[in-house]
């Protein structure tokens, strides 16, 4: 048991002595957290829309209208006027303006004759973001023109009424879950991953070997302080995160004990499987190499910012045994939802099981000699 | 509670024994790296290994402080069996590899304490233990000191005092000066030295020089090719040689008949060429071998551009038993080796 402690010990105090470990393992995940968080987040505003129009009527005008209400309100779009709709539609290819609205001739008339009036939308859908989103616009606005100025006593249109459960979750309020996450594979990866081969290279490893320490202590030492590490990252990047993305969780007791112990999980899982896949390498060049295609691996497919349910079943099978989908399945539960220890029994469960059986598998595999 | 199975035979001239080696064996595959090897070392007993790269020396001593298993053969340290009391063997040992290993973000005294913890030494005797090796490597005044900001001398000498930390009773040095400047390399065999007189320790190290060796050991053993080739005291190792004197003589002008006409000359046992016309000849009687060679010289009118005369040196020793030829070291295949960390000593 001392001779574990002097493990966990040594590890602490070289980490603690030199802080570039938790810096590091902070420093993408917010990094991230920020530029996507803000990138992503926020609706389009102030697209340029360019207006061709061939009718000039009365029901143009309204069309005008409308336009001139959402640059004034919503502004998703601001409009351009354009006189022919080459021009136009050139301009949407080149990127000086984002979408083209034509306005045919004889517009008006078809609308108060009733004979399928229709405004062209030009849309530049290289982009779908961005085209989507106008699409989307655009539709609200011809749908809002569609209502008859009276309606019928007793409405026939089937309406969806859509309740929301929670308050409005902006980009970095998503994003922060797998960020912690993030911060908590990089830590394990770099303190449990590289550190450990680059002792190994350096031979302090063989300087524990020719001591009477066993191999369930050496191993379990270097568990635990590799788990301690990314716990303090784990709470570091809870509390920096949820305070930047305007969350209070930190405030609540009962949900950061929860956090907690899904951080202790977490760690304990990625430590394990860190462990297991490094218990025979010797080379220092291997966890480096394996940094950035676990971190795809694990990672993207996880949830944390794309949902699982868009994923292929190719995709959705790695996602069911990797770690991170239940670490961030439980943050997301409890930073954005504050759905109580009920919903993250099954991460809890599954991290746990995984840690421990990863560490099981490990153990006989770590050569007590050289 | 006793740990030990197999209880200290007397050997070495009736001393107590410290290590014994009984056709040890090392085996990487089709490779034998180690070919049953013996040896036995007495209590207090400083004993070198030397050999060329490559020679098992490192294979000798990893399997000694049960780091790699051993293939077949027996080795007792302090009379446990380092295969099957390899823990009674670790707790009796003190180990200095040849990598400086000590953490260099932490203290001096950090580094101590973690490895007396190792050792479960309970906190009194590891305070005062510490105390005593720092005294003992003259680093009383740099124990709150980082070992990255410490010379190679002296990260040497924290070395050693770790391996000292848990009072070993036999210490195994591999090439423990090696990279150290000749004073810090004369510094570290006085207190190894110091150590000895001091602790009664039984000393096992490896090494590269021989005036190292010579100074140091009380015996050595040569090993080339995995064997063990030759074993003595210094003394004895150097009147194993064949002539007792050794000539060395450089002529000015380079003739491919010198060599033939050197080994002609009385007394003399061995020529060995050398580069430059440079000539040197093994001999039993050094001022004879001396005069003979100005005469030959004179009667040939030829000239001279060097000659001195020396004890045979344990170079000479090792030469004889191992040859000139320069070795590949068999290395195992990831060798991968960390560049320093910045801001630390060479």
């Amino acid at each position: 048991m001392n001779r574990m402690l002097a493990i966990v010990e040594r590890e602490m105090r070289k980490f603690f002595r030199s802080p570039v470990l938790m810096i590091m393992s902070m420093m993408l995940p917010l990094v991230q957290l920020i530029i996507l968080g803000n990138a992503f987040g926020g609706k389009i505003r102030g697209a340029r829309v360019a207006v061709v129009d061939y009718d000039r009527g009365p029901q143009a005008v309204k069309v005008h209208e409308a336009f001139d209400a959402v640059a004034a309100n919503i502004a998703t779009f601001t409009t351009v006027r354009y006189d022919d709709e080459d021009t136009a539609r050139e301009d949407v290819r080149t990127g000086k303006v984002d979408a083209a609205v034509i306005i045919p001739a004889q517009y008006s008339r078809r609308v108060y004759a009733q004979a399928a009036p229709k405004i062209g939308l030009v849309v530049d859908n290289t982009d779908q973001f961005l085209s989507a989103s106008i699409e989307s616009e655009m539709q609200s606005l011809v749908n809002a023109m569609n209502q008859p100025v009276i309606e019928d006593r007793v409405v026939k249109q089937i309406a969806l009424q859509i309740v929301e459960l929670y308050p409005y979750v902006e980009y970095m309020k998503y994003l922060l879950p797998g960020c912690i996450a993030l911060a908590m594979y990089i830590s394990v990866m770099i303190g449990g991953g590289m550190l450990y081969i680059d002792d190994k290279a350096r031979g302090v490893h063989e300087g524990y070997l020719v001591t009477p320490i066993s191999k369930l202590e050496l191993v379990m030492g270097l568990n635990i302080a590799g788990a301690i590490k990314a716990v303090l990252s784990g709470v570091c990047l809870t509390v920096i995160g949820t305070l930047m993305a305007g969350l209070g969780v930190i405030f609540h007791p009962m949900a950061m004990l929860n956090m907690l112990l899904l951080i202790l999980g977490t760690s304990i899982a990625f430590n394990g499987m860190m462990f297991l896949m490094m218990v025979r390498v010797d080379d220092p060049l291997v966890p480096r190499a394996m940094f950035g295609v676990l971190n795809t691996l694990l990672y993207f497919p996880s949830g944390a910012i794309y949902p699982i349910a868009a994923f292929p079943k190719w995709l959705r099978a790695i996602a069911v045994v990797d770690p991170f989908s239940y670490a961030i399945h439980g943050f997301k539960a409890t930073l954005l939802k504050d759905g109580g220890f009920a919903a993250i029994q099954t991460d809890l469960l599954f991290l746990f099981v995984f840690g421990i059986g990863t560490l099981l598998i490990a153990t006989p595999l770590f050569k007590r000699t050289l | 509670m006793s740990f030990r199975h197999h209880k200290p035979e007397p050997m070495v001239e009736g001393t107590p024994l410290a290590i014994g080696v009984e056709n040890i064996v090392k085996r990487y595959g089709d490779f034998e790296a180690v070919k049953g090897i013996s040896f036995s070392v007495a209590e207090g007993e400083i004993f070198g290994l030397l050999g060329p790269n490559g020679a098992g020396k490192s294979t000798l001593i990893r399997m000694m402080t049960t780091l790699i298993p051993v293939t077949a053969g027996r080795a007792l340290v302090g009379g446990y069996d380092v295969t099957k009391d390899s823990d009674a063997v670790r707790r009796m040992i003190g180990v200095i590899p040849q990598a400086l290993t000590s953490d260099p973000d932490l203290t001096v005294e950090e580094n101590l304490s973690i490895y007396a913890k190792l050792y479960s030494v309970g906190r009194a005797e590891r305070e005062r233990n510490i105390q005593e090796v720092l005294e003992a490597v003259d680093l009383v005044k740099w124990r709150d000191a980082q070992t990255k900001t410490l010379s190679g001398g002296m990260r040497r000498r924290v070395e050693i005092a770790r391996g000292l930390v848990h009072n070993p009773s036999i210490f195994f040095l591999d090439e423990p000066t090696t990279g150290l400047d000749p004073v810090s390399r004369i510094a570290v065999w006085e207190m190894l030295n110091h150590l000895k007189k001091t602790r009664n320790l039984t000393m096992l190290l490896t090494t590269h020089y021989m005036e190292e060796a010579d100074r140091l050991c009380d015996r050595i053993a040569i090993v080339d090719h995995g064997k063990l080739v030759a074993l003595g005291t210094p003394v004895e190792l150097k009147q194993s040689v064949p002539g007792s004197n050794v000539v060395e003589v450089q002529f000015q002008r380079e003739d491919d008949t010198w060599k033939a006409r050197l080994e002609a000359l009385p007394d003399v046992t061995e020529v060995q060429s050398q580069s430059a016309g440079v000539y040197r000849v093994l001999t039993s009687n050094g001022s004879k071998t001396t005069t003979q060679l100005v005469e030959m010289a004179a009667g040939l009118g030829e000239q001279l551009t060097s000659l001195s005369v020396q004890n045979t040196s344990l170079d000479d020793v090792f030469v004889h038993y191992t040859g000139r030829q320069l070795r590949d070291e068999q290395v195992k295949p990831v060798n991968f080796v960390m560049p320093p960390r910045p801001g630390a000593q060479p």
